[in-house]
């Protein structure tokens, strides 16, 4: 799957969470812009994980701030 | 300077709100004299509690206190010390003879909390390049043993045997792995299905860990847990539990078969590098552990309390956290978090003490009432925290329902 593909794929799973309506771009982060709490945010990637078939450990998610970082992590662990 | 403390500044306001509304502070409550295990005066009055954790009511063992007393006497009122330098005393050695004895396991090694016990053993285990597998609704401790330590953490849909299995699925087969499950889960009060869990985990090459913080004493013919309840007892590598429950104490404590487990006692360093137990806490929680052993009508009477009390709240139409009594904690589930606090209220000014929880302790969104029933609660006591339940919903205004739905068991969204 394209880093695009990929990319549109996660804004799908993340437009349920999205109660405020803000505009999701590579650069909208979890914590400021989409005011998620760190559980909705491990549901979040557990649903990423099923999605692909990959494992994206909970300490990595201090690095994976914005939509732009998971979809670069599910580039790289896709199979 | 930039102000650290400002970060804290909505939650410090959300306190001073029910402060202000003339509430009492849930995480400020006072028991000015605690009158035996199921009571004590808060606020002036004399309060049923039935929120403690204390399950076998062991905190005023006539027995259990007289072993502290004389330990107190005669070892000093602390240690001063690690357990590896001068913080070992006769009394750390006897109290894990006693789990040795209630576990029928070779080694046991007590830290100074529950809390430690699970920092230390987690962290401590899986290291780098291995994983930790952890149940979504793993307790605080368990957490944060994974965020000490270095290795990769995975995380499974709460009780679900096919998510744990699917997860396990996807880490390399030669990597080393530590599946950490709990026999009873606090705030919902429900049990994993261990067996199932711990053949699957056994399948993908793992090791298991259980705490069992809320199930010793009366789960299982020995009061092991639901480990021993679920016949898995020989296939679970470490069991963590706590005296800060059944026992009626404080400390914390691993048990295992594992032939190289102590060599934990060099490499914890929740275990090294903190003060030991005070020798009063090992000799009365040895004391404690004894006599848990053989105590089958207390344990006979705290299911029969559960039963009671989850039954009576099922007749109300409060709404619960399982459909039946799995364990000794009931969750009273609430609409939302200003009901939750105007019902623990209303109980506390009608003499019964429960916990409030709310989010992120319990699973997402979750308000709760949480009760912990005692094998020292009366049938007269039952019936008076019943009664105000009713008071209290009615002049809260809680809506009940004449059907009751439970929450678990419903795949939880975490
Ligand atoms: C599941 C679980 N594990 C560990 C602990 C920690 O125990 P302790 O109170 O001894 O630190 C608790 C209690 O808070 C618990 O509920």
């Amino acid at each position: 799957m394209t880093r695009d593909a990929i990319f549109t794929r996660i804004v799908e799973l993340i437009e349920p969470l999205n109660k405020k309506g803000v505009p999701l771009t590579d650069a909208t982060s979890f914590a400021n812009d989409l005011e998620m709490d760190s559980l909705t945010v491990m549901d979040l990637v557990a649903n990423i994980e099923d999605e692909w078939d990959i494992v994206l450990p909970l300490n990595l998610l201090p690095e994976l701030e914005t939509i732009g970082h998971v979809a670069d992590a599910v580039a790289r662990l896709q199979k | 300077m930039i102000d650290l403390l400002d970060k804290f500044d909505s939650i410090a306001a959300e306190r001073q709100a029910v402060l202000d509304a003339g509430g009492r502070d849930p995480v400020g409550v006072v028991m000015s004299e605690v009158l035996s295990p199921t009571r004590a005066i808060i606020a002036g009055r004399e309060t049923i509690t039935m929120g403690t954790y204390n399950y076998m009511g062991m905190t005023f063992d006539p027995d259990v206190i007289a072993a502290g007393e004389a330990a107190l006497r005669d070892f000093g009122a602390g240690t001063t010390g690690s357990r590896s330098l001068n913080g070992t005393y006769a009394s750390h050695k006897t109290c894990e003879e006693a789990l040795k004895e209630f576990y029928g396991t070779k080694y046991a090694m007590v830290f100074s909390t529950g809390y430690q016990a699970n920092l230390g053993v987690v962290s401590t285990l899986a290291g780098r390049g291995e994983y930790v597998v952890l149940d979504a609704d793993s307790h605080a401790s368990i957490y944060d043993g994974c965020s000490m330590g270095n290795a990769d953490i995975v995380r499974f849909r709460h009780n679900s045997v096919d998510d744990l299995a699917k997860r396990l699925g996807r880490l390399p087969p030669g990597a080393g792995k530590l599946v950490v499950l709990e026999g009873v889960y606090s705030m919902l009060g429900d049990i994993a299905p261990l067996a199932e869990m711990v053949r699957v985990a056994k399948a993908a090459g793992a090791m298991v860990l259980v705490d069992e913080a809320h199930a010793m004493g009366f789960f299982g013919d020995h009061g092991r847990g639901v480990t021993e309840a679920a016949g898995v007892e020989d296939q679970v590598d470490f069991v963590i539990g706590t005296f800060s429950k059944s026992v009626g104490t404080v400390g914390g404590f691993c048990v295992s078969n594992h032939p190289k487990f102590e060599v934990l006692r060099l490499v914890c360093r929740p275990y090294v590098f903190t003060a030991s137990l005070p020798p009063a806490v090992v000799a009365s929680s040895a004391t404690s552990i004894r006599k848990l052993m053989h105590n089958h009508n207390k344990r006979a009477h705290l299911w029969e309390n559960t039963r009671a009390m989850h039954a009576g709240l099922r007749a109300r139409g409060f709404t619960l956290g399982t459909a039946t009594a799995e364990s000794a904690i009931l969750a009273v589930i609430m609409p939302d978090q200003a009901t939750t606090l105007a019902m623990w209220q209303a109980l506390l000014e009608r003499g019964v003490y429960v916990n409030f929880a709310r989010p992120p302790a319990t699973p997402t969104g979750v308000y709760l009432l949480r009760c912990s029933l005692c094998a020292e609660h009366t049938a007269d006591e039952i019936a008076t925290i019943l009664a105000a339940f009713d008071a209290a919903a009615a002049v809260v205004g809680v809506e009940l329902k004449a059907t009751v739905c439970a929450i678990s068991g419903q795949q939880s969204p975490r």
